[in-house]
C-alpha cells in the first residue's frame, strides 16, 4: 500500500508545477524579489514558510469547527503571527547573521498572500492530516521557486553558491576571472528577480501550453 | 541565379528552415511576389526600406566613430596636437586601423549575435524573420565604450533581444528600445566597463597600473567630479572628444537626423521637442546658480552651471533624441503626445545627468522611462481627443433636412 493515497499525493504535487503559488497564482512575489539575491537566504526563507505553513495548516484546520466566521481573519492572523515570532526567534538564536540578512521579510511571512490563502481556501474546509500536506506542498513549490531564483541570482552575480567561491580562479590565474570573466552586477539588484520569475514563467507555459491564460 | 534561387524557395515552402532562407532571400535580393490581399496603400517604402534608410544615417556616425577611436587612442599616448588639422591628425590610416579593429569586431558581434537570435526565434515560432534587428544592431556598437569586451556584448545583446523584444511578440510589439535595453543591461551588469576615466580611450584598461597608464575621461565625467575640461566648443560640436563610439559628434548626428527628417522616417516634433525640453531644464539649473540658490560646494554646482546649451553637445544626448527617441516603435504615436514625449525625454535627460550620483549620463534611461509612458500619453491624448468632439457634437446644431425628421434628431441630441 501505497504511503499516500493518489488524492493525497496530488496535495503536494500539483503546487510543486502545474499550480505552483508563484508562477502560476502569482502570490508571494515581494518576498521572492527581496530574499533571493543569495541562495542561503532563499534556502532559510523557504523553510521558514515551510514550518509556518505546515503548522499553520494544521492548527487553523484543528480549530475551523469552533472558530466564528466573522472573526476568522483575526484568528488566522494570530495563528501565523504565532509561528512566525517562533521562527524569528529560533533565527536569532541560531543563525544572527542570516537573521540580519533576511531582516525583515521573516516578520512579513505574516502577509505572505500564500500562507492567507491556504488558510482561507484549505484549512477552513478540510481534516488536518490533508491540511498538512496540502501546507506542506505549497510553501514547496514556493521554496521551489525561491532556491531555483536564488541560486541563477547568486551563481551569476556573486560567482558563488552558499557564499562558497563556484566560479573562480580553483589555482592562481587559471579560471574564469583570468581570462576576464566578471560577475553580472544586475543580478544583485532585485529587478533581476522579476525577469527570472518571468523566465520560469516563460519556460513552464510553453512546456505545459494548458497553463497559458486567456488574454 | 536568381530565378533559382525563386524555385528553391517554393521547393521549401512550408518547411521549417523556410523562414530563414526567405529572410536571407529578401535581404539580398528583391523577390518575385508581390502582396496578395487587403493592403490598398502600395508604396516602395517598406520596413526593409526604412531600415535601410537609418542605417545610412548612421554610417557618417560609424566612420566618424573609427577615426576617433584611434585618435584619442593616439592622443593619450602622445598628448593632442597643438594646431589641429583634420588630414594630418584625424584623417588618418594609423587612427583609421585602431578604429577598425576595435569597432568592427562590436558590429560584428552585435549583427551576428541579434541575428541568429531573430532567426531562431523565426524558426521555432515558424514566421518570418523581421526586418527589425537591421537598426538595432547598427545602433548597439555605437553607443557602447570603444573596449567592451566582446562576450559581454553577446550577453547583453541575447538579453536585449530576448528580454526586451521577442518575449513581447517580436518587432513592432516591444514596449522597451531594444538597443537601449542592451544598454542598460550592460550598465548595470558591468558598471565598470561603462563608466570612468578609463573605458572611452582604446587600451586605457589593460595599460591601468603600469607606467603607459593612459586615460580620457569624458566632459560629463570631469564636470560631475568638479573638474574642468580641455576641450573647446568646436571639439565638442565637431566630435573631438571622448565618449561612446558614434555619440560624439554632433555635427554627423545633426546631418544624419536632417537626413531622417526630409526622408520621412523619423519624427521632427519628438526630435524638437526633446530639444526643448533639455534646454528648458538647462535653463532652470543655470538659474539656480544664477540666483545662488546652491552653494557652491555642493557637487552638483559644477554640472548645474554648465551652459544649458552645450548639454546638447556632449554625451549622447544627441545621438539619443536623433535616433533612439524617435524609434516609431516605442515612442508615442499621436502628434501631440510626441511633443509631451520628446519633451520629457530632454528635460529627464538633462535632470538625470545632473542628479545621478553614479554616472553622469541619462539619456538612456530617460527614453527608457518615456517608453513605458509612451501608451498612457498616447491613451490621454486620444480620450481628450473623443471628449472634445463630443463636446462639439453636444453644443451643435443640427438642421434638419426634411420637416418630418426634426423629432427623432431632438431626441438624439438632446
Amino acid at each position: 500500500m501505497a504511503l499516500l493515497s493518489k488524492k493525497d499525493a496530488n496535495l503536494i504535487k500539483d503546487p510543486l508545477a502545474d499550480n505552483n503559488p508563484i508562477t502560476i497564482q502569482v502570490l508571494g512575489i515581494c518576498s521572492a524579489l527581496a530574499i533571493t539575491a543569495e541562495l542561503k537566504a532563499s534556502v532559510v526563507m523557504a523553510i521558514s514558510v515551510l514550518f509556518v505553513m505546515g503548522v499553520g495548516n494544521v492548527v487553523i484546520s484543528l480549530i475551523r469547527n469552533i472558530i466564528p466566521s466573522k472573526i476568522r481573519i483575526i484568528v488566522q492572523l494570530v495563528v501565523v503571527a504565532a509561528l512566525v515570532i517562533i521562527v524569528d526567534q529560533v533565527l536569532k538564536a541560531f543563525a544572527y547573521d542570516l537573521s540580519k540578512t533576511l531582516s525583515v521579510f521573516i516578520g512579513l511571512i505574516i502577509t505572505n498572500c500564500i500562507i492567507m490563502g491556504r488558510f482561507e481556501a484549505f484549512a477552513l474546509g478540510n481534516g488536518p492530516r490533508r491540511a498538512f500536506l496540502d501546507g506542506i506542498g505549497n510553501a514547496l513549490g514556493y521554496g521551489l521557486i525561491l532556491v531555483i531564483v536564488g541560486f541563477f541570482r547568486e551563481l551569476l552575480g556573486s560567482g558563488t553558491l552558499f557564499g562558497i567561491k563556484v566560479l573562480g580562479d580553483p589555482i592562481a590565474k587559471t579560471g574564469l576571472y583570468s581570462i576576464g570573466y566578471e560577475n553580472n552586477g544586475f543580478m544583485i539588484i532585485p529587478p533581476a528577480a522579476l525577469i527570472v520569475v518571468g523566465v520560469i514563467i516563460w519556460v513552464q507555459r510553453s512546456r505545459n501550453r494548458a497553463l497559458i491564460e486567456e488574454a | 541565379m536568381k530565378e533559382k534561387l525563386h524555385q528553391l524557395k517554393l521547393k521549401y515552402q512550408g518547411k521549417k528552415m523556410a523562414p530563414a532562407f526567405n529572410a536571407l532571400h529578401t535581404f539580398l535580393y528583391t523577390p518575385n511576389e508581390t502582396t496578395h490581399s487587403g493592403s490598398h496603400v502600395r508604396a516602395a517604402d517598406d520596413l526593409k526600406r526604412t531600415m535601410n534608410t537609418v542605417i545610412m544615417a548612421l554610417v557618417p556616425c560609424l566612420l566618424f566613430g573609427m577615426f576617433n577611436a584611434g585618435y584619442q587612442h593616439y592622443s593619450a599616448i602622445n598628448g593632442f596636437p597643438e594646431n589641429f588639422d583634420l588630414f594630418e591628425h584625424f584623417l588618418t590610416w594609423d587612427n583609421f586601423l585602431v578604429g577598425i579593429t576595435t569597432i568592427l569586431p562590436l558590429v560584428i558581434v552585435s549583427y551576428g549575435v541579434g541575428l541568429a537570435i531573430e532567426f531562431l526565434f523565426a524558426v521555432i515560432k515558424g514566421h518570418e524573420v523581421e526586418e527589425g534587428y537591421l537598426v538595432t544592431g547598427m545602433l548597439v556598437p555605437l553607443i557602447v565604450p570603444v573596449d567592451t569586451p566582446l562576450w559581454m556584448l553577446t550577453i547583453a545583446v541575447a538579453f536585449g533581444v530576448v528580454i526586451g523584444k521577442e518575449v513581447f511578440g517580436g518587432t513592432g510589439m516591444n514596449i522597451l528600445n531594444p538597443a537601449l535595453t542592451i544598454r542598460a543591461f550592460l550598465f548595470f551588469a558591468y558598471p565598470t566597463w561603462m563608466s570612468g576615466d578609463k573605458v572611452w580611450v582604446h587600451e586605457a584598461v589593460e595599460r591601468a597600473g603600469t607606467a603607459d597608464a593612459i586615460s580620457g575621461e569624458t566632459i560629463l565625467g570631469s564636470l560631475a567630479q568638479g573638474s574642468d575640461y580641455s576641450y573647446s566648443l568646436a571639439d565638442m560640436f565637431y566630435g573631438f572628444i571622448p565618449g561612446s563610439v558614434g555619440e560624439t559628434s554632433t555635427l554627423l548626428i545633426i546631418l544624419g537626423g536632417l537626413f531622417l527628417v526630409f526622408s520621412k522616417i523619423a519624427s521632427w516634433r519628438i526630435m524638437l521637442s526633446a530639444v526643448l525640453g533639455s534646454l528648458a531644464m538647462g535653463l532652470i539649473f543655470n538659474g539656480i546658480v544664477e540666483y545662488q540658490l546652491i552653494p557652491e560646494y555642493s557637487k552638483f554646482y559644477t554640472l548645474m552651471s554648465f551652459p544649458y546649451w552645450q548639454h546638447l553637445l556632449v554625451g549622447g544626448l544627441a545621438f539619443g533624441i536623433v535616433f533612439m527617441a524617435t524609434d516609431p516603435v516605442t515612442g508615442a504615436q499621436t502628434n501631440k503626445g510626441k511633443w509631451y514625449y520628446g519633451f520629457f525625454i530632454g528635460f529627464l535627460s538633462v535632470m538625470i545627468r545632473v542628479f545621478n550620483p553614479g554616472y553622469p549620463e541619462g539619456v538612456f534611461l530617460a527614453i527608457l522611462l518615456m517608453n513605458v509612458f509612451a501608451p498612457t500619453i498616447d491613451h490621454y491624448v486620444v480620450r481628450g481627443n473623443i471628449k472634445k468632439r463630443l463636446k462639439r457634437f453636444k453644443t451643435a446644431t443640427i438642421y434638419p433636412k426634411a420637416s418630418d425628421e426634426v423629432d427623432s434628431l431632438k431626441t438624439e441630441t438632446a
